[in-house]
């Protein structure tokens, strides 16, 4: 069963007096547990795939299909809703809430999304930022960290109420190549440790190539999709 | 609740600068209302009660038309002996009454033996009009203040006469009096004291003892001009008027033996507050009017700089919105956050403004900043405000802050998070 099913999903966006069809009914398929990486250039449009996905905005026609949720048809509130409980969300530019720490960060969407009591939050948030490198940092603001630290506990934040699916745009386009390689190799293992789905958006060769499933996008339809060996070599 | 209380402080100090303007802003709109209140909320209680507690008492009774004729102060339309025994028994019954003071009133001229001028005369019991204005007998400067306010005979003056007349103390004066048949009379007086004036009709205003008003004015039987009633709660003015209106609805203001006044509601007496003697009440209305502008002026304040606050938050935080919404928080949740941190530079700027308002007051008392008013010098301003004002102000600013920080709270609530994650 997969975790994301679409079929024939548009999108259109309206720029004053024209039409743009940035997404023109594409089909896939993701499985869960996957690590799955949408490339192309800007504009190809990666990101409203994943902003379809993340139920951040409604397909123009077609269906999709999210964690046996027809995406489509949700309202504003059970989107919030749906986002809260299944979805994380990691950005290009980190956004971690600048007025509270490492902590509190990750903390956030157990106090204002979820309602996870006390004991319950400190395990967890305890044990991501263990997972994710970031003992010892957690009483740090955000303008006290690297990038990749920040984007370190991005993840974490995005894990911390157990999502199924990450989404994750551009994770690493504001990094340098190493950090950004091991922000991959931490979402990779959080996949493997958790068995979340992670799916990113990059233009970056050497990152795309850690994905398990690409998806290369060209003017809103897919023109590739390759599985790497590593994924053949799993499901053999 | 807690969590949003936290991260909306975090907020406001993030910040700071801006918080700090608009705090100060409501607090000194706080410290302007409230001083305001107390102090012209002093001054009026402070000059209604001269005009209460030295002249007119808190209500007057007069026979139906009189005041409309105060001018001349019309004899024919005094009480007649019956109706003040009726009025008298309705005031005994009445617990909120304090004390009563029939008086006897003319125009008189006013004679040294060289000059003669005109004045008006209150026949007075000493002890019943002490009761009744009790600042009465500290309105006497000069003069013998030991004893009785007046005996048989004697007359106490006001400066401006004694001024204009050269009339001191000890002095022989004679006042010549119409009565209601048309018969001149004339007395002679000693003045007994010269006493200050309180701003307003009183200012030709002399004091005899109402057996000499009586005589003077050759009564066969002894009438009333009007009856001055104090209060035991001025407060309760209202209640206690409307209450005295229905009760002495019912007597004549003639002994009913004429004819000439009907039965019924206000037939024959009529009934009026301080308020409607004084001119004074017009210049307590204009402070009340004043004291609604200045509480406007503060609302509107507190309005425009918190929802300049409010809209700044919101479109410098968009991308920070963007972001709590993607990751599933609630829109009222995202509602309660900006809602709480207007109610936080409300609830901030009210406490910090109450708190130097009521130090201020203090340091006012403390100080004892005296003014002048009319004839009236060194009167000491004594500000004074009542918790229940304080609240409501208060609680005025805090709603205003809540109100202005709705809009902008709604807006950032109902943000696509996409636009927002997008915004530059």
């Amino acid at each position: 069963m997969s975790l994301i099913r679409a079929q024939k999903l548009t999108k259109t966006y309206r720029t004053g007096e024209v039409d743009v069809l940035a997404v023109r009914g594409v089909d896939f398929a993701i499985e869960a547990k996957s690590f799955v990486a949408f490339v192309g250039p800007s504009g190809s449009g990666k990101s409203t795939l994943l902003n379809m996905i993340g139920c951040l905005d409604h397909p123009t026609s077609g269906k999709l299909t999210v964690i046996d949720t027809d995406v489509g048809t949700l309202d504003r509130r059970g989107a919030a809703n749906f986002r809260g409980q299944h979805i994380g969300f990691v950005f290009q530019d980190f956004n971690l809430i600048p007025v509270l720490t490492v902590y509190e960060n990750i903390e956030y969407p157990l106090i204002m999304v979820q309602d996870w009591p006390e004991d319950k939050r400190r395990k967890q948030i305890t044990r991501l930022l263990e997972a994710v490198g970031m003992s010892g940092q957690e009483k740090k603001r955000p303008d006290q960290i690297s990038g990749g630290q920040k984007q370190r506990v991005a993840v974490a934040r995005a894990l911390a109420t157990n999502a199924q699916l990450v989404l994750a745009d551009e994770p690493t386009a504001n990094l340098d190549h190493d950090t950004a390689y091991r922000i991959i190799e931490l979402m990779k293992k959080m996949r493997d440790e958790l068995g979340t789905t992670f799916v990113f958006s990059t233009h970056d060769p050497k990152i795309m190539s850690e994905a398990e499933v690409i998806f290369t996008l060209e003017d809103g339809r897919f023109s590739q999709q390759q599985t790497s060996e590593r994924k053949v070599a799993a499901h053999a | 609740m807690l969590n949003i209380l936290k991260i909306a402080l975090r907020n406001l100090a993030r910040f700071h600068r801006r918080t700090l303007l608009t705090s100060t802003l409501i607090t000194l709109g706080i410290i302007a209302v409230l001083l305001f209140m107390a102090t012209a909320g002093s001054f009026k209680a402070m000059m209604i009660g001269q005009f209460t507690d030295a002249v007119l008492g808190h209500i007057e009774v007069h026979r139906k038309g009189y005041v409309a004729s105060i001018d001349t102060l019309p004899l024919n339309l005094n009480m007649q002996p019956a109706t003040v025994g009726k009025v008298e028994q309705v005031l005994n019954k009445l617990d909120v009454v304090e004390a009563y003071s029939e008086r006897v009133k003319l125009g008189a001229m006013f004679s040294n033996f060289t000059e003669t001028t005109s004045v008006r005369v209150n026949g007075i019991d000493p002890e019943k009009e002490a009761a009744t204005t009790p600042l009465l007998p500290g309105r006497v400067v000069e003069g013998n203040r030991e004893g009785a306010l007046l005996k048989p005979g004697e007359i106490l003056i006001p400066t401006l006469l004694a001024r204009g007349m050269k009339v001191k103390v000890g002095d022989t004066i004679v006042l010549v009096a119409t009565n209601r048949e048309g018969s001149v009379n004339g007395k002679t007086f000693t003045v007994r004291g010269i006493m200050e004036a309180v701003t307003g009709p009183s200012g030709r205003d002399g004091y005899i003892l109402i057996d000499d008003a009586r005589s003077l004015l050759r009564m066969t039987q002894p009438e009333v001009s009007e009856i001055a009633i104090r209060l035991k709660n001025p407060a309760q003015l209202a209640q206690v008027y409307a209450q005295m209106s229905q009760e002495l609805s019912g007597i004549a203001g003639n002994d009913g033996k004429s004819g000439m006044a009907s039965k019924g509601p206000g037939a024959g007496l009529e009934v009026h507050t301080w308020a409607a003697l004084s001119p004074f009440s017009n210049i307590a209305n204009m402070i009340d009017l004043l004291t609604l502008f200045i509480k406007i002026m503060l609302v509107s304040i507190v309005l425009i700089s918190i929802l300049n606050v409010m809209v700044m938050a919101v479109y410098e935080r968009i991308r920070e919105i963007g972001t709590i919404a993607a990751i599933g928080t609630p829109p009222r949740r995202i509602l309660s956050l900006f809602l709480t941190e207007g109610l936080l530079l409300g609830l901030g700027g009210a406490a910090l403004g109450t708190a130097i308002s009521l130090v201020a007051i203090y340091a006012l008392n403390v100080w004892k900043i005296t003014f002048n008013f009319g004839q009236q010098q060194g009167l000491v301003l004594s500000p004074a405000i009542s918790v229940r004002d304080v609240a409501i102000i208060a609680g005025l600013v805090v709603l205003m802050a809540l109100l202005a920080s709705l809009q902008p709270a709604w807006k950032a609530s109902r943000m696509d998070p996409v636009t927002a994650l997008g915004h530059v």
